[in-house]
């Protein structure tokens, strides 16, 4: 019981991280029609430029801030230099042009920092402490839950109780109707694609520390169980991004804790397998009205 | 009284092809124009040209006083310009509180959207819904009214009519008449239902294959058997 316990919280801490960087997929997903395969490797980017400055200044909050910064400033670059100019007409184009955006910049950060792993420290111990004699949460766990959940209401206020939330919204959904009513699209877009980034490096931030620590691939894996995350709570859908995500987390958790950790890189894929072959719009997709 | 829209020599087609050649109208404030013409006569075209949408390849735009040329579709509001598109453009994803509150956003500070309900009381009853789940009627009523929240000069109207009831499009006929009377709103009208149109409008302009055939007082075309059979079919 305690056992499974563990791996609860264990799962919901993680399954936090890819929360957050579903959403961050999700957000893109929405407003272009594009999966953002880029994401973990532009997080990745920016965690190194955040744990640079930290090095630099000796303050992990310091580099912190600046890695999210630095994401909206990616975000915001890889729209208006790369991805505006993306003809939409396929949907492989944007796909062929994210990976190509994986190996410039996996590239050019082998080329800057090397490609050896480089340790990351986290700002908070990750040793668990007690709770009526179980070792469930450790303070870093407390932090990744603080930080993805304040995300996550940031976002959800941005979007429900804001004018630019409702602009950004409209040019998602339907760009011409938004532009005849003045709202500019583009510029939408572009912060659109900012705040996904910055979102993206704030999970990079949280992920990076509890795993081997900073490599140009090194939120690969990670991607995969937050695109599964996504895809899991519809890609459409911010709420299912992050129910997705918790369950991703927990499922993993079970698995590597009771099957042993080889295992859970396979249990993702086979997790995306069984939704797109069970319920390809999602879990929380409503039934779409009949056609025929 | 100076023109509030002034189309001088239009040229606009899709590709190489002209879809509207050589076209040139005047609007006057508070005034209402309806636009009639066989399908594919190229009078969607037109109203996408005076928005922006479709930018043309000649000719002028001029609106009260400054040439629209080159100004990017987003902006036309804020001159002045309103385009309620054909299918009304509802945003389905948003509720209608949203949708209306979209209309008048770019105005600072936001106007109140209470004389819009007040306009449509329907929509007040159903303030919280989606787009989606509102007839057609109530689609056509949330696109006008939302339009009318960006409080436009001039109204471009495509095919409000489009799948409404009689009763429905009579409504919507009678508002226009009573805004443009109220507040001196001009109305360029693209209409298939040419009874109804004719019935509010001021001047009547007929396209037949992107070409003006035809422009007189509304009373005057709707009296006129020859052009009725030649151009507008009944």
């Amino acid at each position: 019981m305690d056992r499974f316990l563990f791996l609860t919280f264990d799962g919901l801490s993680r399954g936090a991280v890819y929360a957050a960087f579903a959403l961050a997929l999700v957000l893109i997903w929405r407003a272009t029609r594009i999966v953002n395969f880029a994401q973990g490797a532009m997080a990745v980017a920016t965690a190194y430029v955040g744990y640079s400055v930290a090095d630099a200044t000796g303050s992990y909050w310091l580099g912190f801030a600046v890695a999210v910064l630095a994401g909206l400033l990616l975000g915001a670059g890889v729209e208006r230099v790369v991805m505006r100019f993306v003809d939409h007409s396929s949907p492989l184009n944007g796909v062929v042009v994210a990976l190509g955006l994986v190996l410039i910049i996996q590239g050019v950060l082998g080329m800057i920092y090397g490609n050896e792993f480089r340790p990351a420290e986290a700002p908070f111990s990750r040793d668990a402490f007690n709770i009526g004699g179980v070792a469930l949460l450790s303070r870093y766990d407390v932090f990744v839950f603080a930080a993805v959940g304040a995300v996550v209401v940031l976002l959800t206020l941005l979007f429900t109780r804001t004018p630019t939330g409702l602009r950004m919204r409209a040019a998602a959904f339907a760009p011409d109707v938004s532009r005849l009513l003045g709202v500019p699209v583009g510029g939408m877009l572009t912060l659109g694609w900012a705040l996904a980034a910055a979102v993206g490096s704030l999970a990079g931030m949280l992920v990076i520390p509890t795993e081997l620590g900073l490599h140009p691939t090194a939120m690969d894996v990670l991607f995969i169980s937050a695109f599964t995350a996504a895809v899991l709570g519809g890609l459409d859908s911010p709420i299912g991004a992050v129910i997705g995500g918790l369950i991703v987390g927990l499922v993993l958790s079970y698995i590597s804790g009771y099957l042993g950790a080889t295992v859970a890189p396979m249990a993702v894929l086979a997790l995306l397998v069984v939704v797109l072959l069970g319920r390809p719009d999602g879990l929380f997709a409503r039934s779409k009205a009949r056609t025929a | 009284m100076s023109a509030l829209l002034e189309v001088d020599g239009l040229t606009v087609g899709y590709g190489a092809a002209p879809v509207l050649h050589d076209v040139s109208l005047t609007v006057e404030p508070g005034q209402i124009v309806a636009v009639l013409g066989a399908n594919g006569a190229g009078k969607t075209t037109l109203l996408r040209a005076l928005s922006g949408l479709l930018p043309p390849t000649r000719g002028r735009v001029v609106f009260d006083g400054a040439d629209l040329r080159g100004i990017r579709v987003e902006r036309m509001v804020r001159h002045g310009i309103a385009h309620v598109p054909e299918g009304r453009g509802v945003v389905t994803e948003l509720t209608v509180d949203e949708n209306l509150r979209l209309g008048g956003l770019w105005r600072k500070p936001q106007p109140s959207l209470a004389p819009i309900y007040e306009l449509f009381p329907r929509l007040a009853e159903r303030r919280g819904h989606l787009g989606h789940q509102l007839s057609g009627g109530e689609r056509q009523m949330l696109a006008l009214g939302r339009a009318l929240a960006a409080q436009p000069r001039l109204l471009l109207l495509d095919e409000p009519s489009l799948g409404l009831a009689p009763r429905v499009t009579a409504q919507i006929m009678a508002l226009l008449r009573d805004l443009r009377d109220r507040t001196g709103l001009a109305v360029l009208l693209v209409e298939q239902n040419v009874r109804s149109a004719l019935s509010i409008a001021d001047q009547g302009i007929v396209l037949s294959l992107g070409r003006i055939a035809a422009r007189d007082d509304a009373a005057a075309l709707a009296d006129d058997a020859d052009l009725r059979h030649a151009y507008l079919g009944f």
